[in-house]
């Protein structure tokens, strides 16, 4: 399993209620249902993953997030889980309010758009950066709203959101985000985690 | 000697008090199973037929001679699993192969019932059918499915009886009937009631039968189960055994020979009334009505877990009615999945050799058991 499945993981308290937002093929559903919790539900938008999670015996439903996560209740789950996908939103802003209103905790992963890879990539190459975790190209991205790790913690802050804890992850190697590295992680992480709180 | 002598049949003797007041006792109720139920009888399955279905949902139709309707979903290895499962599917009361129904023969003057039959709805249906549990003395289901009015008595069974099924898969239909359902529905009830040979619905001798009506009546739902990209696919202009038009009204278009064989082959296996009184059941089908108009409070002592499938060309029962169902259950945190399976076969699809359909189906029960 993933490094980062793994930090999301050990961010979950045995036998709470989780959903995973946009759970893909229902790895980390797997995962946290078989060690964690079994109260795991995801939300799914492509048809072939409902289907993988469906034979792994997972409860998901097929849904776009920005329209049927308006149909969960408020203070539903103790945990939302929403794994690189905040970025494809049409409207992210509001998908994150759904989010602090659904869980008590919500766990949030991007892709680190201030990476010094893409950086260099935009500066040198001029053109859209294409790498290990943004790997297509502008014309075919499903990514419409890319931010950086320094974009998110001053979203969270002028949204007074509660951004309790952030790791960031590159190679495998987990580290604590904190206000004083935020320049040097913004610099140096392929991804960010997040655990947020209204 | 009828065709119905052999099937396999219950008197039920316990009263039931009908929604139309009405009580009825020692009833018919016809039922067939497949597959074995286990020692501990923790394999059960109830499966519920649509509008026109019957209890032969496998195997051969000892009356039609042809492959049950849900020969696709039910058998070996198949998505409900005869090596595994119990599958008992029973008649509804209102049809006619075996229940009690409007063909029925009342025993006091040796008539058949007719038109003096109780209107019944899809709770007194399930409330029916429900007595099979203790006939085969099965304290819970493993699981209850069905499509269309099926998914409807699905949804019925989960209300009315909370802790009876461990999952539940209703297919392709809705929490209550809607404007354009009913507008269907009435127009082929209009099509019986018109033809001269249903005299109130007192007709007698089968030759005798309204089946002009009953066979539009069946070709205008005929419709319905099929998406315009299917019908477009499989006849679009092709003319039938003919080179070019003859400008009459004979079956010029394939289309126009389809449907009237499927009309015709429909009045030899079923009953006008059944007809008119089943429509009306599904019409009067609004489940969260007696529950203040909001469907999550139906649900809301229910442990069962749900897997619900709606297909993406059918307009009959679309994909947003089945949501509504998801919707419901989700705001009560109940354990709920949805798929979309994607088929331009319309609301029919769920009696079609669909991969997707069958395998989530068959990973859902067999994860479940």
């Amino acid at each position: 399993m993933k490094e980062e499945f793994k930090i999301i993981a050990n961010s979950i308290e045995k036998n709470k209620s989780v959903l995973d937002v946009g759970c893909g093929d229902g790895e980390l559903m797997k995962f946290i249902y078989e060690n964690i919790s079994e109260k795991i539900r995801g939300l799914e938008i492509s048809k072939e993953n409902v289907q993988k999670c469906i034979r792994k015996g997972l409860t998901v439903i097929e849904g776009n997030a920005e329209i049927d996560l308006q149909q969960f209740p408020s203070n539903s789950f103790d945990y939302v889980i929403l794994s690189q996908t905040l970025q494809a939103f049409l409207y992210p802003e509001k998908v994150i309010s759904d989010l602090l209103r659904i869980g008590k905790t919500s766990i949030v992963t991007i892709p680190n758009f201030g990476f010094w890879k893409v950086r260099l990539n935009l500066l040198f190459s001029g053109t859209m950066p294409v790498t290990k975790t943004l790997p297509n190209e502008w014309y075919n991205t499903p990514n419409l709203h890319m931010c950086s790790i320094k974009d998110f913690v001053n979203f969270c802050n002028k949204r007074k959101i509660n951004l309790f804890k952030s790791f960031a992850l590159t190679n495998n190697k987990v580290s604590s985000i904190n206000k004083f590295n935020l320049n040097l992680k913004n610099l140096t992480s392929e991804l960010g985690i997040f655990l947020i709180e209204k | 000697m009828n065709k119905l002598d052999n099937i396999k049949r219950i008197i039920i003797e316990k009263p039931l008090k009908l929604d139309c007041g009405v009580t009825i006792s020692n009833y018919p109720l016809a039922y067939e199973t497949y597959g074995s139920l286990n020692q501990n009888k923790d394999n059960a399955i109830m499966v519920f037929h649509a509008l026109t279905g019957d209890q032969f949902a496998a195997g051969k139709n000892p009356v039609t001679n042809k492959d049950g309707w849900w020969s696709y979903v039910i058998g070996p290895d198949k998505a409900l699993d005869t090596n595994k499962y119990f599958i008992i599917c029973a008649n509804v009361i209102g049809g006619c192969m075996g229940s009690y129904g409007p063909s029925s023969v009342d025993e006091k003057n040796g008539k058949k019932i007719g038109i003096n039959f109780p209107v019944i709805t899809i709770n007194d249906m399930v409330n029916a059918q429900i007595n099979l549990l203790d006939h085969f003395n099965i304290n819970k289901l493993l699981c209850v499915t069905g499509g269309s009015m099926g998914g409807m008595q699905v949804l019925q069974f989960v209300a009315s009886y909370p802790d009876k099924s461990k999952i539940a898969i209703p297919i392709a239909c809705s929490a209550s009937h809607s404007a354009q359902n009913i507008a269907f529905n009435e127009l082929g009830r209009q099509a019986i009631m018109a033809d001269e040979n249903w005299k109130n619905g007192n007709y007698g001798l089968e030759n005798m039968s309204p089946s002009k009506g009953l066979s539009v009546a069946r070709m205008a739902a005929h419709i319905t189960y099929l998406s315009k990209k299917g019908l477009q696919e499989k006849f679009g202009r092709k003319l039938q055994e003919r080179d070019k038009i003859k400008f009459g009204f004979d079956a010029d278009f394939q289309i126009e020979s389809y449907l009237r064989y499927q009309g015709s082959i429909f009045v030899d296996r079923f009953d006008a009334n059944s007809y008119l009184y089943i429509t009306r059941a599904m019409d009067y089908f609004d489940l969260a009505k007696s529950f203040d108009g909001n469907l999550s409070k139906v649900f809301k002592n229910s442990k069962t877990k749900f897997l619900i499938i709606s297909f993406t060309s059918d307009w009959l029962y679309p994909t947003a009615e089945n949501r509504e169902i998801v919707i419901a259950l989700n705001a009560l945190n109940a354990d709920v999945g949805f798929l979309e399976v994607k088929s331009d076969k319309g609301h029919d699809s769920f009696l079609l050799d669909i991969p997707d359909f069958l395998n989530a189906m068959k990973n859902f029960v067999d994860n479940s058991h």
